[in-house]
């Protein structure tokens, strides 16, 4: 797919800027802390609803106003759809599509799909486990939008839950509405968190074999590259009844062993993980298991990824991760004129001449390629793209 | 930050559900500039909601008696009730004129984050009023979030035990909203496809 044309008011520094863009690579470019990581930003923000530099809404909009707009036209094949999103701070964002009344945001997820490459990236490698969550939990909106229902129902479930067990650990003993509300909330948390957990088990299972794949082909293929679901869910400490973290397990084990369980399976699972842990929960006052605790282990030959690759290896088994999404979102929908727009965001600066040529042959499979660089040098040749040159708050070819 | 009174007006409309500052500064000045009679109207109403307006001593509905009109309407259902979270639901559920039993009102739902648990809401009355009438069904109507489901759940499972037919609102209700939100129309569908829990 690719965008003709975006307009931004009041994202970012941009008071109002319209751009129209065309299939192949287009390169924005200009010094730094010029404006070009915001643009990358808003297109990535309107196909995921989530920045990927900041986790609440309000550096989004420009400074001092109320909210902000972004809008684009997405074509698909020979479809064209205008969408509208209104980013408004402490608020529920609201949008449009093709100018018809106004929807929840949330009801344009899976209308325009990009995958986007940043620097920080390298956090899906070196960060914490939150960040390889993350990764799971945006793929698997990107491939089913009502997933975006399932994370915000389990991540209010929990929040109430943790409250719920705060609360009877200030009251020094269990009371019989404390217990009798608490299997309440069990319910609620194991049947959103079971729907989570077989969610991001699929999405593994569909990204697997694609980073292994591409960090094949970004590197010389003498160490493959594995990613392994470690759940607090029916693990180790079931057993071990340990301090509620999923092991660091060796890489080269085998896959997790709640890939192949259904959801039902997975439901009785976390039960019965929740009733082991029940007296450390009350302890701590605080949901040690479930989806929230769990790891993705990230592994490069034998050695776990996490403390062990260098910095090249890093930076290859992140750009891996992005391009198995890639992958396996052209493999979900595979019509024409269906492709992810690739979006990369400074990326080439950081690497070697001949991950750059890499990088760019598998990035021309792409019906759109939107770059920002603040050396055009760095970028390929062969992307052969068009560049536009990004002043303070304007655009121009 | 205005003198004295003004902003004491203004900080007190700011403290309402629903009204931001800039709203709050809108009223009070709107006060400030209106007719003193229409002023003092308002004044006296919400002095009157405070000094007259009680708790329904059986379903915790507001009423300026003991016992609210719906209680004491001798046409009304005495074998269903219909379980809510607030007295403006039962004014939505009214609208849709579906339904012809009684209510309770629980005074809001399980909620550890604002600190309500079972024990702050009307659940104990609930269980005495079953325990004495002859109500055969309860409808659970709580809101459509995450907290009037868990609150459906926890009603559901402690209702099991006492042999009654418990139902819940058909789903179709807009998710994560508000009971009163509902049109009529959909909410007196939901009342017509209620699942039975147990
Ligand atoms: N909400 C906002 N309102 C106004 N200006 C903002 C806002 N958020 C960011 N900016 C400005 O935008 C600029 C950063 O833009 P951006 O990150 O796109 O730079 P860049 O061109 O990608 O730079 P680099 O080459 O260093 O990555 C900063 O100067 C910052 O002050
Ligand atoms: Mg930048
Ligand atoms: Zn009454």
């Amino acid at each position: 797919m690719y965008i003709s044309h975006v307009s931004l008011t009041d994202f970012r520094s941009y008071r109002q800027v319209d751009l129209e863009l065309v299939p192949g690579t287009t390169v924005f470019a200009g010094p730094n802390g010029v404006g070009k990581t915001n643009i990358a930003e808003a297109l990535g923000y309107l196909a995921s609803l989530s920045s990927h530099r900041v986790s609440n809404d309000a550096p989004l909009i420009y400074f001092g106003a109320d909210q902000a707009l972004v809008r684009a036209r997405v074509h698909r094949g020979d479809q064209a759809v205008g969408l509208e999103l209104e980013i408004t701070a402490g608020k529920a964002n609201r949008a449009r599509i093709n100018r018809a009344n106004t929807v929840r945001a949330r009801d344009i997820l899976g209308i325009l799909r990009t995958v986007l490459f940043a620097p920080e990236d390298l956090a899906l490698v070196k960060g914490d486990p939150s960040e390889r969550r993350r990764y799971l939990d945006d793929v698997l909106v990107a491939l089913q939008p009502h997933h975006a229902a399932t994370r915000s129902d389990y991540d209010r479930v929990l929040k109430q839950r943790n409250a719920l067990l705060k609360s009877a650990r200030a009251s020094g003993r269990l009371s019989s509405s404390h217990e009798s509300t608490l299997s309440v909330w069990d319910e609620h948390l194991v049947t959103a968190g079971s729907k989570l957990l077989r969610g991001r088990l699929e999405v593994l299972g569909a990204l697997e074999g694609h980073i292994a794949d591409a960090y094949d082909g970004l590197t010389d293929g003498s160490k493959p590259a594995t990613a392994r679901y470690m759940s607090t869910v029916g693990g180790a400490m079931d057993d071990e009844q340990d301090q509620g973290q999923p092991g660091n397990g060796t890489s080269g084990t085998p896959r997790s062993p709640l890939m192949d369980l259904d959801e039902g399976e997975l439901h009785a699972a976390f039960l019965r993980s929740l009733a082991l842990q029940r007296r450390k929960e009350l302890d701590r006052g605080l949901t040690l298991v479930g989806p929230h605790r769990d790891e993705l282990v990230l592994g490069l030959g034998t050695a776990p990824a996490k403390g062990y690759a260098s910095h090249g290896e890093t930076w290859s088994l992140a750009l891996s991760l992005r391009l198995a999404v890639y992958r396996a979102l052209c493999e979900d929908d595979s019509r024409p004129g269906s492709k992810p727009i690739l979006i990369l965001d400074d990326v080439f600066a950081e690497l070697d001449v001949s991950r750059r040529r890499k990088l760019a042959a598998v990035v021309a499979d792409a019906e759109q390629v939107i770059v920002t660089a603040a050396v055009v040098e760095d970028v390929p040749d062969e992307l052969n793209g068009r560049i536009l040159t990004v002043g303070p708050g304007t655009v121009s070819a | 930050m205005y003198e004295g009174a003004v902003q004491e007006l203004i900080d007190e409309f700011g403290r309402l559900p629903g009204i931001g500052p800039k709203s709050a500064q809108r009223i009070a000045f709107h006060i400030l500039e209106a007719d003193r009679e229409d002023m003092n109207r308002l004044a006296d109403a919400i002095r009157a909601v405070k000094d007259k307006v009680k708790f329904c001593s059986v379903c915790f509905n507001v009423t300026e008696d003991e016992t609210c009109n719906i209680c004491r309407d001798p046409r009304r259902d005495e074998t269903v009730l219909c379980v809510v979270e607030e007295s403006k639901d039962v004014m939505a559920v009214e609208r849709t004129r579906s339904f012809r039993g009684r209510y309770h009102v629980l005074g809001g739902s399980i909620n550890p984050i604002a600190g309500v648990g079972p024990d702050q809401l009307h659940i104990r009355e609930l269980l005495g009023r079953l325990h004495d009438d002859k109500i055969a069904e309860v409808i659970i109507a709580t809101d459509p979030n995450l907290e009037g489901e868990a609150t459906a759940t926890y009603l559901a499972r402690m209702l099991s035990t006492i042999g009654i037919k418990i139902s819940r609102l058909a789903s179709g209700l807009p998710v994560g909203g508000d009971l009163e939100y509902a049109d009529e129309v959909t909410l007196g569908r939901a009342f017509e496809g209620r699942r039975v829990m147990s």
